[in-house]
């Protein structure tokens, strides 16, 4: 079998080993990942939950009987394949800290409020156009230990369900001009300098709806599949 | 073809230890609707029911409580709930997909059926296994390993279990006890679990 999806895609991707991100030290492995083709375990992957997503899952705004506290943003997107193609029927699900950066979760320590009226987590299927869409109250930063005076830039948290499982992503979405971004090991942990501006949202003026809400756009781009191999024309 | 072509994909990021009201939610957290968990197999689904579980532990042995590991099977009859897989299937509702965080101990559990055997390479097929990734704090991408099942004969003819070297594989066969099938995951360090690039 052929592959169908590109190896040296995943370039892209930080190491597992970054050790200026200290918890990455015991838990990347040691012995190098042995290759596989691609069978049709990897070739396919799951669709779930998506239609049980109704539009309050991507309105975090409104999931609660009061509006959250913070600056109101319009999070939107495409999730494309590396060929620019739309990923249509793609899960997006998403978690993010509130305004005053303070997650829900139990475990979260950090002595910043709570918001009564915020959750943080939220839902979409994209459409044929590979659209997603969300709004939500822009995160905040928030310190971490894992060395001085570390802060998190402000960060909202994607999963995506591709075509297959091989197109499994989890990634971060940072805001423009953030000051954070030299001093953070998470986001410099992938190396390339392009590939970390990936993940940088940009701020829309068009997404921006106006008395309301600030825009930002957000491309999330997939592993894409091979075109069928063709003979290309040659000159002897 | 679009004329915008991106550079490349969106890398990975680590899902950071406080992932569990969007993606594990459960009961503690009821404002979030949408959940999958570890109840792969709904009651009625054909097939042998088993529950899959075991620990995950980082380098030292330190067992890891903020890992998420998600994994996707076929069902009984070896056949996956997706588009790509055109045999024809019997009506029955199993995704084949589950999710589990692990506890303060680093126990993960999956409650499924047993998977049937898979098409494979070159005409071939496969023994049963599920697919699983290993995600978590500390994780900047997560990791592609395999569960193979313990007594199977056709692990010996498996052709991906075969490119492993015979003395790693077994950290992907999960050892039978009963209905329950356990296997842990090592990040790192002796007994360290094969990781795949896929």
């Amino acid at each position: 079998m052929t592959l169908e999806f590109p190896r040296k895609s995943t370039l892209a991707h930080p190491p597992s080993l970054h050790p200026s991100y200290t918890s990455t030290v015991l838990r990347a492995p040691k012995k190098p990942l042995i290759i596989v083709p691609h069978t049709l375990s990897e070739l396919t992957g799951p669709v779930y939950g998506h239609d049980k997503v109704t539009e309050t899952d991507s309105d975090l705004t409104r999931q609660h009987d009061g509006e959250p506290q913070g600056e109101r943003i319009i999070v939107t997107g495409r999730v494309l394949d590396e060929d620019g193609r739309p990923v249509p029927n793609a899960l997006v699900e998403l978690w993010q800290a509130n305004a005053a950066g303070r997650y829900v979760h139990s475990r979260d320590q950090h002595p910043a409020p709570l918001d009564p009226n915020f959750t943080g987590a939220g839902r979409y299927v994209t459409g044929e156009d590979g659209r997603y869409r969300f709004t939500t109250v822009k995160p905040g930063a928030y310190p971490w230990r894992n060395h001085h005076n570390a802060w998190r830039p402000a960060h909202i948290h994607f999963s995506v369900f591709g075509p297959s499982f091989l197109s499994r992503l989890v990634t971060q979405m940072y805001f423009p001009g953030d000051p954070l971004f030299p001093f953070d090991p998470i986001f410099n942990g992938i190396h390339d300098a392009k590939a970390r501006e990936r993940l940088i949202s940009r701020f829309d003026l068009d997404t921006t709806v106006p008395e309301w809400a600030l825009g930002y756009q957000f491309d999330i781009v997939l592993r894409g599949r091979e075109a069928t191999p063709m003979e290309e024309p040659h000159e002897h | 073809m679009s004329t915008d072509r991106p550079d490349g994909i969106s890398p990975s990021q680590t899902v950071g230890p406080f992932f569990h009201y969007g993606l594990t939610p459960g009961s503690a957290y009821p404002k979030v609707p949408v959940t999958v968990d570890g109840q792969v197999a709904a009651q009625g689904t054909p097939g042998e029911r088993i529950v899959v579980t075991g620990r995950v532990f980082d380098g030292e042995g330190t067992p890891v409580p903020d890992a998420m590991i998600e994994i996707w099977q076929a069902d009984a009859e070896g056949r996956y709930a997706h588009p790509a897989d055109g045999r024809a299937r019997a009506s029955n509702s199993f995704m084949g997909f589950g999710r589990s965080d692990t506890l303060a101990d680093g126990t993960y559990r999956f409650e499924t059926i047993k998977p049937g055997r898979t098409p494979g390479l070159n005409g071939g097929e496969q023994a049963p296994h599920l697919l699983v990734a290993v995600f978590g704090r500390g994780m900047l991408k997560h990791l592609y390993t395999r569960i193979y099942f313990d007594g199977e004969p056709s692990n010996a003819t498996d052709a991906i279990l075969n490119l492993v070297p015979s003395d790693r594989r077994q950290t992907l066969i999960a050892r039978r006890e009963g209905s329950t099938y356990r296997l842990d995951i090592r990040l790192q360090g002796d007994g360290e679990t094969v990781f795949f690039e896929i």
